[in-house]
């Protein structure tokens, strides 16, 4: 069979760069989709949410609990929408998600503070979601402090300061880890690029197919490789620009840091970008149309979401998945951009991320390569 | 290989979903000739070329297309033989120097940018060049097609209807162009379905349902096919067809202008059965060459007639 030939697959980029320029769909879905996904996970996650609905029950019905009531209001982080009687009804509230807090104050409250004796302040939070009730939680101390030092000046307890006037307990429910929000932006660029990368490069081929050009194509001399890596090359200028738009978002919206080296990071992007590429041609040899191949893109693109340690801690799932999960380069991504820009990770430290996605490729590449038709039976 | 031949296969066969759509197909083609590959819509023209062009591999059969083999040696083929699809097979959304440029990078054409501007000029799309190829009229796209397929000087043209669906001027013009492209060396092949462009090849097969029913050169076709035609001229000749249709060694009545051609196999017992017609004063008999069409009508029936 003939060989690869230079100038065959620079036509083929020239070509597809030409093409991607002038068709709408490729930009629509280059910027548009980073914007939405960061948009969805990006703030519906990690947002500082405020007017949070919040649950009292109040036994102590005096001037220092609704001191403390106001001031948890005017933080502008709780939203006192119930008042409630019992502990029961507190919890069926916050099991049903119509409050996300229940802050109690007990019954003797104000005399056990004006004594001096540190009566407790109990706030339950639901904290399924933390990163939507961590900052209200980290306001509360300071709030609890200033608000009741104002009442307690005259009293005997003033001079002792309002300090330590309460003790407050907080109980985060059902998730009582959580999350670093810095964890989901990192992440998100992996889900970006593996969307968008598949998506683009699957509809590659399938479209010359479906415009009849495939038949032209096929009839000139150029080899399978020539017309795959050619087909890849433009979209990995789409997946930088994408990185970009990303890690701005993520330092300037999100205030994500990036401990580690901004240019091993945009090194290692690449591979997993030309791993994700070369998914999608692989997917678009075999689909025979665009739906087929827009249904193989899903196919990949739940699992990765799921089974990465994107949605859900790696180490949480069962072994299998586990197994499964190793084989996707997105896993290794996630570890390699979370390892560079949280934990400062240098090359040495990447590098066991890297090979697994080059690994992936290479099968990857040669499985499209044993698919492309050179005919049209 | 053979100099003077730039098409010799044999016995090519191709089936698609067990249906046989090439069914043993020879054709030779000397070099620097027209050949034409006619035959209706479905008869297998486009396969047939897609098997000479290393597009389809053919189930049966072997051969060699400017010297190389057919099946082993695609990739050779691809390189000298310029190939114009009949559905226009290049980028719409690429304007015209665009698609050249493309084209002549993919074959390595030397001097590129300039052959390319010489192609466009002498195409006489320059103020076109930058027009997007999807948005030209039919007819241009089908020069800029050929303008295409020739970029890389091949040796050997084949194109798939490049005539279908053109305004004849446009067609008569095409036509011009290929006979030009043949006086500088080049074989063509090129399929239609239009009978009367058989009269403008040098060479010519006719294909039905897969099968070669006649092969050489026009004259060669109607010397061969044993035909006999009588033109007649004169009054009321929707009768008259009415009536020779009641003949059965009149095997055709096709009406051609203001005359009507009645042609059988037989010569003599076409002669017989006309005879009583012949005689008719208000009728004017001469007898004549059969035309390409009447041949073709004839195969096609007679294979008909085979088939039940
Ligand atoms: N790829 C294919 N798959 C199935 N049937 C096909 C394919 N290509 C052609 N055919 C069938 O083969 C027959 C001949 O088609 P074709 O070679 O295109 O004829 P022509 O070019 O003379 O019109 C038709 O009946 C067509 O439906
Ligand atoms: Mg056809």
């Amino acid at each position: 069979m003939s060989r690869f030939s230079w100038p065959s697959f620079v036509a083929i980029v020239v070509k597809e760069f030409i093409q991607m320029r002038r068709d709408r769909l490729t930009f629509a879905m280059m910027v548009g989709i980073p914007m939405i996904q960061l948009a969805l996970f990006g703030f519906a996650i990690n947002s500082d949410p405020r007017h949070l609905p919040t649950a009292v029950i109040n036994a102590d019905q005096s001037e220092f609990s609704r001191t403390f009531l106001a001031a948890l209001k005017n933080s502008g982080y709780f939203e006192l929408t119930r008042v409630v009687q019992s502990e029961a009804e507190a919890n069926r509230l916050l099991d049903e998600g119509e409050v996300q807090f229940v802050v109690t104050i007990p019954a003797q409250f104000s005399r056990d503070l004006l004594r001096g004796e540190r009566p407790s302040l109990l706030v339950e939070a639901d904290a399924t979601d933390p990163s939507a009730t961590g900052n209200a939680i980290a306001a509360l101390n300071e709030l609890a402090r200033s608000a009741l030092a104002h009442d307690l000046k005259g009293s005997a307890q003033g001079a002792a300061g309002g300090a330590n006037a309460v003790e407050l307990i907080i109980h985060r429910r059902y998730n009582p880890e959580g999350i670093t929000q810095h964890n989901i932006v990192p992440g998100l660029m992996g889900v970006i690029l593996t969307m968008t990368m598949i998506m683009m490069t699957g509809l590659a081929i399938t479209r010359e197919r479906e415009r009849g050009t495939m038949e032209h194509l096929l009839a000139m001399p150029v080899n399978p490789l020539e017309v795959m890596l050619g087909k890849i090359m433009p979209y990995i200028l789409v997946g930088y620009i994408q990185v970009i738009l990303i890690l701005a978002a993520s330092t300037f919206i999100f205030n994500v840091p990036i401990q580690g080296s901004l240019l091993l990071l945009l090194l290692c992007v690449l591979l997993f970008i030309a791993a994700n590429l070369s998914v999608g041609i692989m997917f678009s040899t075999i689909a025979r149309n665009q739906m087929q191949a827009m249904q193989m893109t899903f196919f990949f693109f739940l699992p990765s979401m799921l089974i990465t340690g994107f949605m859900f801690p790696f180490r949480g799932m069962p072994v299998w998945a586990q197994r499964v999960g190793e084989i996707l380069p997105l896993t290794h991504f996630l570890r390699l951009v979370r390892g560079i820009m949280l934990k400062g990770n240098g090359a040495l430290e990447t590098l066991p991320h890297l090979w697994p996605m080059a690994l992936f490729m290479l099968v990857v590449i040669a499985l499209g390569l044993k698919r492309f038709k050179r005919t049209l039976d | 290989m053979s100099e003077a031949v730039a098409i010799d296969v044999q016995g090519l066969s191709k089936s698609f979903d067990g249906k046989r759509v090439v069914n043993n197909l020879s054709l030779q083609v000397p070099r620097g000739e027209i050949f034409g590959f006619l035959g209706p819509n479905g008869s297998g023209k486009t396969t047939s070329i897609r098997m000479l062009c290393g597009l389809l591999i053919p189930d049966a059969g072997e051969g060699k297309c400017l010297g190389y083999d057919v099946i082993r040696e695609t990739a050779q083929i691809k390189r000298e033989v310029g190939y114009m699809t009949q559905r226009f097979s290049l980028y719409e959304d690429l304007s015209v120097r665009e698609n050249m440029d493309f084209v002549a990078r993919i074959y390595g054409v030397e001097n590129r940018e300039r052959v390319v501007n010489a192609a466009i000029e002498r195409l006489g799309l320059a103020q076109r060049r930058d027009q997007l190829a999807g948005t030209l009229s039919g007819g241009w796209k089908q020069r800029l097609a050929l303008a295409t397929t020739t970029l890389h000087n091949p040796k050997l043209l084949l194109l798939d209807e490049p005539t279908a669906g053109v305004d004849p001027k446009a067609r008569r013009d095409f036509w011009l162009a290929i006979h030009d492209l043949a006086a500088e060396g080049i074989t063509v092949l090129v399929s239609t379905h239009y009978m009367d462009e058989a009269e403008r090849c040098h060479r010519l097969a006719y294909l039905s349902y897969g099968h070669i029913l006649a092969q050489g050169t026009p004259s060669e076709v109607v010397t061969n096919s044993g035909l006999t035609t009588w033109m007649v001229k004169g009054a009321n000749l929707n009768q008259l067809a009415e009536d020779l249709r009641g003949l059965s060694d009149a095997a055709q009545i096709v009406p051609f202008g203001d005359a009507l051609h009645v042609s059988g196999t037989d010569a003599e017992r076409l002669e017989a059965a006309l005879a009583p017609y012949l005689a008719q004063a208000d009728l004017t008999w001469t007898r004549t060459q059969p035309g390409l069409e009447d041949v073709f009508i004839q195969l096609v029936s007679e294979a008909v007639e085979e088939k039940t």
